[in-house]
């Protein structure tokens, strides 16, 4: 039977997100989907789901959250005290939902995103293949108060006694991998060694398009002639700024390509607060 | 002809082939060319290609496991007869209304360049323009071709509301917008049709490699085509290059 998930509160900035859209990049299309793949990855693997199967994403602050029907669900991703009817809950492990439960998850302790799956995954609109909400794409581009998502409810909870343990990556994620990019060798000897040897700080502009750094290198490369760019993809702007392309990024940029983070690597960067450290390592394929 | 490619390793999931830094339709074609074989050859669900200017970004749908052993096969893709593969393009006739009423910036646009409102919609609807690409926005068209006299550095602060269907000027580009967005460009027209259909597959009816000719229509046109194009009975005008 189909039922509905309803936010009580929409939280900071919170959407339906999958592994994205694949295929429609040469109609400008972004790719989108899930910022941080691992913690949500390993919501829908805790669930035994398809792996591209729905997850709510929320930012910083999550939503409040009421099932009209039983399922299962799980939470991964930024560290959070989590609770279901004010009964405190834990995070990467399954929970039981029963009719008109409210989930409710405090403000973000650690990281940045956060998922809520559930069993068989979100059912809001597929559009391009795709469920991830994308402005002009989908109907909604974030959840609103008292909007409603459908799921298929699920009965057939079975008690693992499992967990797994959260992931160890957030503590250990200052040192990015990167490849260089396509216009990393027009860089001199010290725009190069600035890159690599500088700690970045997280600037105040973050969101699922781009990541800005605080620290700036000083840039004598002309713009290039517009060219294809991938989530992960470090630009470097006329300012100096150094620009990490994330998950909504646009097709096509036309600032030069210095650095491309690991696919690992855009995961880590995901879950970074302004002010956060990062450095990059290079790394050859 | 074939040009001297660069294969670069972009990402785990992806390898760039770059031809020559310049904006020509020679490489245009060659390029669209060789973007189709490599599309037959793989197939859509291994792989999707972004095509710019003078670049392929070929994104597979897993992780690359042999570079060298990929880049041989695509070298060997471009070293045989394109024949086959030369993609049909087509010439569109796109309808834009230049009144004032609806073009915001095109007065003081008019001003600026010391010209006349029928100058400048002689100058814009005359070139055909080549479609170079499809970004920035859902189905935005990069086109080339613009009139040097109508050349036009971007504002300084950009527009926060520019919608759909504005038909502007930015540096040396013009460009429809597909969508309400921010934008820096000088609005002086507004174009009827969509440029962006996310219902289906085949999202923008443009493709790179096609010409774009704006036809001047009245705005009572543009009211009929507008309607038209909501209750979905408008095909915009083509025909075959």
């Amino acid at each position: 039977m189909i039922a509905n998930v309803e936010i009580i509160k929409p939280g900071l900035f919170t959407t339906i997100q999958d592994e994205g859209r694949f295929g429609f990049s040469k109609f400008g299309v972004p790719k989108s989907g899930a910022m941080d793949h691992v913690a949500f990855g390993f919501a829908n693997l805790i669930l035994g789901n398809p792996k591209n199967s729905a997850c709510i994403e929320w930012t910083i602050q999550p939503p409040v959250l009421k099932f009209h029907d039983t399922t299962t669900i799980v939470l991964t991703g930024g560290e959070a005290d989590a609770f279901l009817n004010d009964k405190k809950i834990e995070m990467y492990r399954e929970i039981k939902v029963s009719k008109n439960d409210i989930l409710k998850i405090n403000f973000c302790r650690k990281g940045v995103y956060g998922y809520v799956g559930i069993k068989n995954g979100f059912l809001s609109e597929e559009v391009l293949h795709s469920r991830s909400f994308y402005k002009s794409i989908t109907p909604r581009f974030r959840l609103a108060k008292n909007d409603k998502i459908p799921y298929q409810s699920s009965n057939n909870y079975t008690d693992h006694f499992s967990a797994i343990s959260p992931p160890l990556f957030l503590e250990n994620s200052d040192a990015l991998e990167v490849y260089k990019g396509p216009e990393f060798d027009m860089l001199n000897d010290a725009q190069k060694s600035k890159m690599l040897d500088s700690v970045f700080t997280i600037s105040n502009t973050i969101n699922r398009m781009a990541i800005q750094l605080e620290e700036k290198i000083p840039n004598t490369l002309p713009s290039i002639i517009t060219s294809p760019v991938l989530p992960g993809t470090i630009q470097l702007t006329p300012s100096g700024s150094l620009i990490v392309l994330m998950r909504d990024c646009q097709t096509t940029g036309g600032y030069p390509r210095v650095l491309q983070l690991t696919e690992t690597a855009i995961n880590y960067i995901a879950q970074k607060r302004m002010k956060e450290k990062c450095s990059f390592r290079l790394i050859e394929f | 002809m074939r040009y001297e490619l660069q294969y670069k390793r972009y990402s785990e999931r992806a390898i760039l082939i770059e031809w020559p830094v310049k904006i020509d339709e020679n490489i245009l074609h060659d390029l669209l060319s060789f973007k189709k074989s490599i599309l037959s050859f793989y197939g859509k669900l291994i792989v999707e290609v972004i095509s710019s200017y003078n670049s392929l970004l070929i994104y597979y749908v897993s992780t690359i496991e042999d570079f060298y052993s990929e880049v041989f096969e695509l070298k060997s893709l471009y070293s045989k007869d394109f024949e086959d593969t030369v993609p049909e393009n087509k010439l569109w006739r796109i309808p834009v209304c230049y009144a004032a009423s609806l073009a915001q910036d095109l007065e003081v646009f008019a001003k600026d360049k010391s010209l006349t409102v029928e100058e400048i919609i002689r100058l814009h609807t005359a070139p055909l323009y080549t479609v170079y690409g499809i970004g920035f926005l859902p189905g935005f068209l990069y086109l080339g071709g613009l009139d040097d006299q109508l050349h036009r550095a971007r504002k300084i602060t950009p527009s926060l509301h520019v919608k759909k269907g504005a038909v502007a000027i930015g540096g040396s580009q013009t460009g429809i917008y597909p969508v309400d967005s921010p934008g820096g460009w000088y609005v002086i027209g507004m174009c009827p049709l969509d440029f962006f259909n996310p219902k289906t597959e085949n999202s923008c009816f443009v493709s790179p490699g096609d010409k774009i000719q704006f036809i001047s229509i009245k705005e009572n046109e543009y009211n009929d085509i507008r309607t038209k194009v909501e209750n979905k009975n408008y095909t915009p005008e083509s025909a075959c290059l």
